[in-house]
């Protein structure tokens, strides 16, 4: 297990760091090709050069392989690295601390993408084992029927969706009926502060929903393989009860390709919360990164997204070695 | 391999007061009676072409101690009817039809599946044929073991932990109280198997039904499986269902042997007459078959024509297509299962032709 | 893993009883398709949307430049069955009018992506060792850029949005489920048997790479192809409504639900509901088709 785990490892780091210098050239090559991004913040005004150039100085953004598109900047990427490394991200054009608004911003985008996964993996099971124990009846079909629709709705036009009807029309019947604030709190149409889990809850669904059919839809797939088998025929000539032959030697089984999916997901619920996030009005990173994107705060930009897939690579490895451990079989690889 | 000493301590009568409870105590299980018959056994399944009559009137008989061999091709019905009688087939698509299964009085197929289910791995073991893939892959093999005894015995874990090493060491794994937290995929092929046999002999069962046990398996390792085989049986006075294709595999250890085709029994005898004389085409021709070295240079032999169609089986004897026997008769009479002599039967129209060729 | 061994040896004796019955994969699987009710509606959904975007005047006689701001955000009535937009115009003309950068751009990418991605898959898959580490690794970090959070970055960057770009980074940061997932297939396909044929009778690899290995591994590319379609025109409308995709005056239907967001609250659905569900037919269509495919083409589901 050890050997296997510093092997992920090994993997790990040199993809993280490829990663970030493809955010990296592509924010150099941006520069190269628009220009110095300093110049348009101001709009329509001609501020006089020494501002320009002193701001430029200011951000980092006056090195001369600046001025050669193509050029990846080998330099300002280390240099990059090593002040990540220290925990500094840079500031937006506004001088605030990349690092601060991220670290204000984080939690809510964890609350939310928390009740997704909580939302997902807990439907998205039961309707699959439900599915997957009674193939073909009705149960199965319904479940088949309603993941596939899931699967089809983009996710901004389910959370649109959504938040019209829950917002609009059950909001505004609930408010009628009198009902205590945090139960009107998650009919909300967006995000409200007194309210931090409440609220999330209906974009949670949303977030979690694309990722709700997919689960269902695997565990169900996986179930039924797994049902065929013939380690689950010898369970049966063991004369084991039919709840122990599917709930201990089934289950542990077909659940494994599913974990491992929850866990690569991590990386779509992250593309998802920027959208989800927009649609409601989170003040989450999706918000500030929105922000930043109409603004043209590159920097902003640059320092979320590394940051994201930070999260999501050791997300990817976190998964691996929980792999592992479900499968005794991956540890001898 | 443990001594014999040890060994007698497995089937032997003080285990009986430790087992914490029985669940087998009032189905009128009858240890007097003959261990098991098959009578007219019938299993079709329902398939998108039709019915295809799987298994369609198998009679048998197997006495404690005792080795039947099952023999024939594959899809012949050979399988089935050993799933039947542990009751692991999948109903839908299968379906019993028709005919007994008597357990030492008992017939199975009559018990509501709760008791049906108490039996199997209790009093009836089998053994399947790839270790690897019967074996559930993220269990150590000690749990699985384990298990058994938990779960028909009321064991705690310890005492069943304990049962368990001392399994893999009757078997012969070495070093089995250290292997006995290790994965199936850490042993080998044979080893495997052994395990697999640990597990169908964990509760003392009657009867045990081992389908293709060596197939899977290099012939050296092959033959070392049946010897535990036969072993075992010897020691516990159980019944063995040995099912194969492989006519040489069978020879060593059976007692009788069945051949199966096309969902029929069509010869039923001792090992010995079988193999001097067989009484049916189709024996003739598997016996045949079997490569030999002093055939070198000869054509190989090999029976004509295809297994049939189970949904659409020819009029009359269904080996008719396929026989170099066959007159008219055999496209219109299916023939019945005629005494050769005493404890031996063929279902052939023309079984003294046979047996005189 | 074998299922209930009885059952296969029983299908297989009945298979070769029917001979010519069972023939190849795809007159198999074409059979079984067109018995399937979900295929044919699927298939007809999806031929209706193409023929939208290819032949949009068939559809309506109604340029889609024809706005009247003053009869704008009206429902359905009036000579307008959707209704109007936000800026008068007819929105049925651009229900229809939209369908067309969805599925070019749609199926552009997918086939841009199944080139590149199966292209490398291929490579990897079969060659094995240097080439096998560093397209993986390539396409590892690629990965490692959530998909629509690399799609943004990149738009964004860009500072350019059109059809081209939008393309461009669609195409860039999809095709790394294709890749994966052809080079799963080719490796478990150079190891049977009948590529070692090939290679003990001389063959070359470029030879066995066209003639062995692609016919096979092209089922699973074109079932992901057509889901894939669907996700992508699903992503381009993501974009879009995110802003950072096509803009006005382009027609899209992302553009027709952005709008739509905004004012179905102050009780004009029809302006988020008719665009919503092209959107949802389109992509739900694709997605069955790809499913059907995937059942049909499925050897083991027999």
């Amino acid at each position: 297990m050890g050997r296997y785990t510093i092997r992920r490892l090994l993997h790990f780091i040199p993809v993280l760091l490829g990663t970030m210098f493809i955010l990296h050239y592509l924010q150099t090559l941006s520069f190269q090709i628009s220009g110095n991004p300093i110049r348009s913040l101001f709009g329509d005004r001609q501020p006089p050069q020494e501002t320009i150039d002193a701001l430029t100085r200011a951000f980092g953004l006056d090195d001369p392989c600046l001025d050669q598109p193509g050029n990846p900047c080998i330099g300002m990427y280390f240099e990059r690295l090593g002040r990540y490394a220290q925990g500094d991200f840079g500031t937006d054009f506004n001088r605030q601390d990349v690092l601060d608004l991220i670290t204000r911003a984080a939690p809510i985008t964890v609350r939310l993408t928390l009740l997704a996964l909580l939302f997902e993996a807990i439907i998205g099971i039961t309707a699959g084992v439900l599915a997957g124990l009674r193939k073909d009846r009705f149960v199965d079909n319904f479940v088949r029927l309603s993941t596939v629709l899931l699967i089809s709705v983009p996710v901004f036009v389910l959370g649109v969706l959504l938040q019209i009807l829950t917002g609009l029309y059950i909001g505004n019947w609930v408010r009628d009926l009198g009902a205590p604030p945090w139960v009107e709190a998650i009919f909300s149409v967006t995000y409200q502060a007194d309210h931090p889990w409440a609220s999330l809850v209906v974009p949670g669904f949303v977030l979690g929903g694309l990722s709700l059919g997919f689960i269902a839809r695997l565990t169900r797939t996986s179930l039924i393989e797994t049902l065929r088998s013939d380690y689950v025929r010898s369970a049966r000539a063991k004369g084991l009860s039919n709840r122990r032959v599917v709930g201990v030697h089934a289950l542990r089984n077909s659940l494994i390709p599913v974990v491992t999916y929850i866990g690569i997901d991590v990386g779509a619920l992250m593309g998802g919360a920027l959208v989800t996030e927009g649609i409601f009005n989170i003040p989450g990173i999706g918000g500030l990164t929105f922000g930043a994107v109409r603004q043209g705060e590159t920097p902003v930009v640059i320092a979320v997204a590394t940051l994201l897939t930070m999260v999501f690579l050791v997300a990817s490895l976190l998964v691996d070695l929980l792999y592992a451990v479900l499968d005794p079989r991956i540890r001898y690889e | 391999m443990s001594t014999s000493a040890e060994t007698m301590t497995m089937g032997d009568p003080d285990r009986a007061a430790t087992r914490r409870k029985d669940p087998l105590a009032g189905l009128g299980f009858d240890e007097s009676a003959p261990l098991l018959q098959v009578r007219d056994l019938q299993v079709e399944f329902h398939t998108r072409e039709g019915v295809a009559h799987a298994v369609n009137g198998v009679d048998f008989e197997v006495h404690a101690g005792q080795t039947l061999g099952i023999l024939g091709e594959s899809g012949c019905g050979k399988s089935v009817t050993s799933q039947a009688i542990m009751g692991i087939l999948d109903v839908p698509p299968a379906k019993i039809a028709g005919g007994q299964v008597i357990l030492q009085g008992v017939d199975l197929l009559k018990l509501p599946e709760s008791s049906r289910r108490q039996v199997r791995g209790n009093r009836i073991g089998m053994v399947f044929q790839d270790a690897l893939s019967s074996l559930n892959p993220v269990f150590s093999v000690g749990w699985q073991l384990a298990e058994q005894f938990r779960m028909h015995w009321g064991y705690s874990k310890g005492d069943a932990k304990k049962e368990a090493a001392r399994l893999l060491d009757l078997v012969g794994i070495p070093d089995a109280k250290n292997r006995v937290d290790d994965f199936p995929h850490q042993f080998s092929g044979g080893m495997r198997q052994r395990v697999m046999i640990a597990m169908a002999l964990a509760l003392d069962p009657v009867l045990l039904i081992a389908d293709e046990p060596t197939t899977a398996l290099d012939v050296t390792v092959q033959a070392q499986i049946m010897r535990l085989l036969e072993e075992m049986q010897q020691e516990r006075n159980m019944g063995l269902i040995l099912i194969t294709h492989d006519m040489g595999v069978v020879a060593d250890v059976a007692d009788q042997i069945c051949v199966m085709y096309a969902g029929k029994v069509v010869e039923r005898a001792d090992v010995v007459s079988i193999y001097d004389a067989p009484a049916h085409p189709y024996t003739k021709a598997l016996l045949e078959s079997i490569p030999r070295v002093d055939m070198k240079g000869t054509k190989l032999a090999s029976i004509e024509g295809l297994p049939p169609n189970l949904t659409k089986l020819p009029p009359g004897c269904s080996f008719h297509p396929r026989c170099g026997y066959a007159k008219d008769v055999c496209r219109v009479d299916e023939p019945p299962l005629y005494e050769v002599a005493p404890g031996r039967r063929s279902a052939c129209h023309f079984y003294e032709e046979v047996l005189s060729s | 893993m074998s299922d209930n061994v009885s059952t296969v040896e029983l299908e297989d004796a009945s298979a070769q009883d029917k001979g010519a019955a069972t023939g190849s994969l795809w007159s198999d699987a074409r059979k079984q398709l067109f018995r399937s009710p979900v295929f044919v509606v699927a298939l007809l959904i999806v031929l209706v949307v193409i023929s939208w975007a290819a032949f949009p005047s068939l559809w309506t006689n109604t340029s889609p430049e024809h706005c009247v701001l003053m009869e704008n955000r009206q429902p359905p009535g009036n000579g307008h069955i959707f209704g109007t937009t936000v800026l008068g115009c007819d929105m049925y003309t651009h229900v229809i009018y939209g369908a067309r950068p969805s599925i070019v751009i749609a199926v552009l990418v997918t086939g841009a992506t199944a080139l590149v991605g199966g292209g490398l898959g291929i490579l990897s898959g079969y060659y094995g060792g240097w080439t096998d580490t560093i397209i993986s690794r390539l396409t590892d970090v690629v990965l490692g850029l959530p998909f629509i959070l690399g799609a943004l970055v990149f738009l964004a960057l860009l500072q350019q949005q059109n059809i081209w770009t939008v393309m461009f980074v669609l195409i860039v940061l999809g095709w790394t489920s294709m890749m994966r997932i052809v080079r799963g297939t080719v490796i478990a396909l150079r190891d049977q048997d009948f590529v070692e044929a090939a290679r003990a009778m001389g063959a070359k690899n470029s030879w066995i790479i066209f003639k062995h290995i692609l016919p096979n591994a092209l089922s699973p590319i074109i079932v992901l192809s057509t889901l894939y379609v669907g996700t992508y025109v699903a992503a381009e409308a993501t974009l879009t409504f995110l802003g950072v995709g096509l803009q006005p005056p382009a027609i899209s239907w992302g553009i027709l639900i952005a709008e739509g967001q905004g004012l179905a609250v102050s009780g004009l659905p029809h302006l988020l509901v008719f665009p919503s569900v092209a959107l949802i037919l389109t992509v739900l269509s694709f997605i069955m088709l790809g499913d059907s495919l995937r059942d049909a083409l499925d050897p083991r589901g027999r």
